[in-house]
């Protein structure tokens, strides 16, 4: 049994303590919003935020997530930066099919929440694990601009 | 692809619940699915004229598209209701959609005569049929409000789902003469809007799509949940050709989770209650395969077969003038050979699919570009009629001409028929790399010749590579010429006086091949627009003017190279290491497409992209901003294939595996891409593939004019590094 606090709730799984965190919310809670890309952590199709930090949740164990807290697209609109990011999605049209950008909305809305004012170099760091074979990239920059250019977020970059 | 003429039938039908159900129906579509015999004659011998698609006016004055078209990112959930609404006269956000059932009799789409999305040809096939359907339920909406009111229909007008009496400003809502519309003849004829009167076509209208993009909530194939569903993760033979010789069926088994191994002869699939389960039952199999005929063959091989094919001659897809001797009376003879490799299409969503087949039936859940042969397939392997076939689809994690192959849902009903529940199959992205229908290896021999002058007098393009239409769309498949793999060739827009474009007809059965993001054009597009740059620098002149000289016939080719010229500084002085490149696109989507490419090459010879700059005349814009969309996504899907990508062979296996070894663009990698349009109401082109398909050539003359390299050989960034000048 694993006990894991996703989006502000708690579940008790009963799954092996080694099953990637990809799976236990797609296949065993059937939260589908969080996508399965590559299963090595290397397109951020997967991307949740534990305890605030972008991770790849096809390569995270359930047992490394016990205890901490999971925040998945689901419930990311919640947040100040996840609900700024949204609405600069939206508002920029960046989706084309749309499977990738959970993950890319994950990481943006980690990075916002930590760096209300990031600069290329910001994004291109902490949005280069995401990739998008619809080519959405430009996009994805402007929105996480625009995003950035209301108030600011909050968390440890933000400025007065 | 060919267009064929086509006159629309629109008919009333019943509709439930009272509302005003329309359908249009296509005269004219070829059918794909008859003999070549009958596709000889289109038009002329098609099977009824039965509809195609569906508005549907609800009581409530909901109004309903059932679209024939699937959403993989272009955009057509966005544009097929704004070319409706358009003539309804209500806002696109004011359309719901349904995904269309699997029925090439009413959703064909009416280049292909079956049901499918691909081609960059939904709003081309679709500009007229759609509006047409709009204005005739209109105008039946309008005569239903004058018959209430006693008035002439001219009197009256209708905007955003309301109908007014102008004189009186008497109002119904489109709900409320839905029941009356439909008991109205359907009228002759309609007369469509003239485009100066267009108020939602041309316009940046917001994608329908965007807000269930951004939450999770959108579905795709792989998000399907049943009740008792189990989730199957399989292994093909990694060797085309070659079948299970054995496996550890009780290692497996003993995986907490796994419920069922499923052993096909070319196949093995492990169920189990997640994809966890499944994933680590599918290793502890350990599967031992006979590999059969292809055991030994590598990349070199195929191209050495293409190389030897390309010394005979082929098909001829266009002649003009006398190429031999005009070739043979030139000043002087430029000859090349070019090379583009297999490619991957490595959708977003691996290819899924999700099957219950029961003793009265099946049921299908997935995400494809051709539905009527998701369904056909599942009906062959259970042997089920079609109408005891149901296929859900869903929004597509990327297309890319992927999923107009059915090779997934055939491969999911034959496991889903050995078990007594609804089973998802999901490839890993192992499986979904290496078994691909892939892009073809193409082999192209170019020779020109020039006068004293320079210019050119001769142009002969051989293309050696499968014909992918005779297997796909056999009917289109006509005297031998793949007009897919010539696409791009026989269109050829600079005037030359003697030009020949043949196609030597070649398969490989070491890999299956299939479309990809344009296909044909992808590679000859490379060719063509690197070779005439070889022959703008043979005879010494500038790129752009070499071409613009050529293209006296073609104003609009020269608007948007003159316009991407203009907008990348075509001209000005570089840095030493940059250079810029120029490519031009025409072919048979109908749109111009100019691209001028800035790259820097730096000492360990990568190649670093600083912008991309488009110039596209796509003739009628629907919407602008998903347009531009368009070209950015096929620049950075033809960015990746440029430089990097590549299928290999070896021992009969593909090399490749993930997203580490089978490279693509992420966004530290991307360059500022500008997008121009040339406005103007041109038929529709298509604009899907095109910047896929211009960015290669515009990046290889972009290294050529950086360095000196003349890359005859995709991928440009290995070719690079190990080139010589």
């Amino acid at each position: 049994m694993v006990t894991l606090k996703i989006n502000g709730k708690l579940h008790q799984l009963d799954v092996p303590a080694d099953m990637p965190v990809l799976w236990a919310l797609r296949d065993v809670l059937g939260m589908t919003g969080t996508k399965f890309g590559c299963g090595m952590a290397l397109c951020g199709a997967c991307t949740v935020q534990l305890e605030g930090q972008a991770i790849r949740s096809c390569v995270t164990p359930v047992s490394a997530a016990a205890g901490k807290t999971i925040t998945t697209i689901e419930a990311i609109g919640d947040t100040p930066a996840g609900k700024k990011a949204q609405e600069a999605w939206i508002a920029l049209d960046v989706p084309q099919c749309g499977y990738c950008q959970s993950g890319q909305i994950m990481s943006a809305s980690a990075l916002l929440a930590s760096n209300a004012h990031p600069t290329d170099a910001d994004i291109d760091a902490a949005m280069a694990g995401n990739i998008c074979r619809c080519g959405t990239y430009g996009r994805v920059r402007a929105a996480i601009k625009q995003a950035a250019q209301g108030a600011p977020i909050g968390g440890k970059g933000a400025r007065p | 692809m060919t267009t064929v003429s086509r006159r629309e039938f629109v008919t009333v039908l019943a509709a439930a619940g009272g509302g005003l159900l329309l359908g249009y129906r296509v005269e004219g579509g070829q059918r794909a699915a008859s003999t070549a015999a009958t596709a000889s004659t289109p038009g002329a011998t098609s099977p009824g004229f039965a509809p195609n698609g569906f508005i549907r006016v609800g009581p409530d004055g909901g109004i309903t598209l059932i679209m024939p078209q699937v959403e993989m990112g272009q955009g057509t959930y966005t544009s097929m209701p704004m070319l409706l609404a358009e003539e309804l006269e209500v806002a696109p956000d004011q359309v719901r959609l349904e995904h269309a059932p699997p029925d090439d009799k009413r959703y064909a789409n009416p280049f292909f005569g079956e049901q499918m999305t691909g081609a960059s040809s939904s709003v081309r096939a679709f500009y007229e049929p759609l509006r047409r359907a709009g204005a005739t339920a209109r105008a039946m909406l309008v005569a239903a409000a004058a018959t209430s009111w006693n008035v002439d229909p001219a009197s009256c007008r209708a905007q955003k789902g309301v109908v007014t009496h102008t004189p009186t400003g008497r109002t119904l809502t489109y709900g409320a003469l839905a029941a009356k519309a439909a008991a109205l003849p359907v009228p002759d004829k309609v007369t469509l809007k003239d485009p100066k009167d267009f108020t939602v076509i041309g316009t940046p209208a917001k994608r329908l799509d965007t807000p269930s993009k951004v939450n999770g909530t959108a579905q795709y194939g792989i998000d399907v949940r049943l009740p008792g569903m189990l989730i199957a993760t399989v292994a093909a033979s990694p060797v085309l050709g070659g079948k299970v010789a054995g496996i550890d069926e009780q290692k497996a088994k003993a995986v907490p989770g796994v419920r069922q191994i499923v052993r096909l002869d070319d196949a093995v699939a492990v169920l189990a209650d997640h994809m966890w389960a499944a994933k680590q039952g599918l290793a502890a199999l350990a599967i031992r395969w006979d590999d059969g005929p292809n055991a030994q063959l590598s990349t070199a091989d195929v191209v050495q077969g293409l190389a030897k094919a390309s010394e005979t001659a082929g098909v001829t897809a266009r002649k003009d003038g006398d190429p031999v001797s005009a070739l043979a009376g030139a000043a002087k003879k430029v000859e090349a050979v070019y090379e583009s490799p297999f490619l991957a299409h490595v959708t977003m969503e691996p290819m899924n699919c999700t099957v219950h087949v029961r003793k009265d039936g099946c049921e299908v859940w997935t995400g494809s570009q051709v539905l009527s042969r998701a369904q056909a397939a599942a009906a062959e392997v259970t042997g089920f009629p079609l109408e005891k076939v149901i296929v859900h689809n869903h929004l597509l994690g990327g297309g890319f001409g992927r999923r107009l192959e059915v090779d997934y849902v055939t491969q999911a009903v034959r496991i889903a028929k050995q078990v007594d529940a609804p089973v998802k199959v999901v490839w890993t992205r192992e499986e979904d790399v290496q078994h691909d229908v892939y892009r073809p290896y193409y082999y192209d021999r170019m020779a020109a010749g020039l006068d004293l002058r320079g210019t050119p007098v001769a142009w002969t393009h051989r293309i050696v590579g499968p014909a992918i239409v005779a297997r796909y769309l056999p009917p289109f498949f006509k005297d031998g010429i793949d007009i897919d793999a010539v696409d791009g060739a026989v269109q050829l827009l600079y005037d030359i006086p003697a030009i020949q474009v043949e196609h030597v007809r070649h398969e490989e059965p070491v890999l299956n091949t299939g479309f990809w993001r344009g296909v044909g054009v992808t590679h000859n597009n490379f060719v063509i627009e690197s070779f005439i740059d070889e022959l703008a620098a043979a005879s010494r002149q500038d790129p752009v003017a070499f071409r613009r000289a050529l293209l006296g016939k073609s104003p609009r080719a020269v608007a948007v190279l003159d316009l991407a010229a203009k907008e990348a500084g075509w001209g000005k002085p570089v840095p030493r290491g940059r250079g810029r490149g120029v490519a031009l696109l025409y072919n048979s989507w109908g749109t111009y497409l100019a691209q001028v490419a800035e790259i820097e090459v730096s000492g360990s010879s990568d190649v670093r992209i600083h912008r991309i700059v488009c110039a596209v005349d796509c003739g009628q814009v629907v919407n602008p901003d998903i347009v531009k969309a368009q070209i950015e996504s096929g620049v950075v899907y033809g960015v990746s294939a440029a430089l990097w990508g590549e299928v290999t062979l070896k021992d009969g296996r593909v090399e490749q595996s993930n997203f580490h070894n089978y490279r693509v663009l992420r966004i530290n990698e991307t360059p500022p891409i500008a997008v121009h349009l040339v406005r103007n109401s041109e038929a529709p082109g298509g604009i899907g593939e095109p910047g896929t398909a211009v960015t290669a050539a515009a990046l290889g003359n972009a290294i050529y004019a950086a360095t000196g390299k003349r890359l005859r050989k995709l991928p440009l960034q290995p070719g690079l590094a190990s080139s010589t000048r």
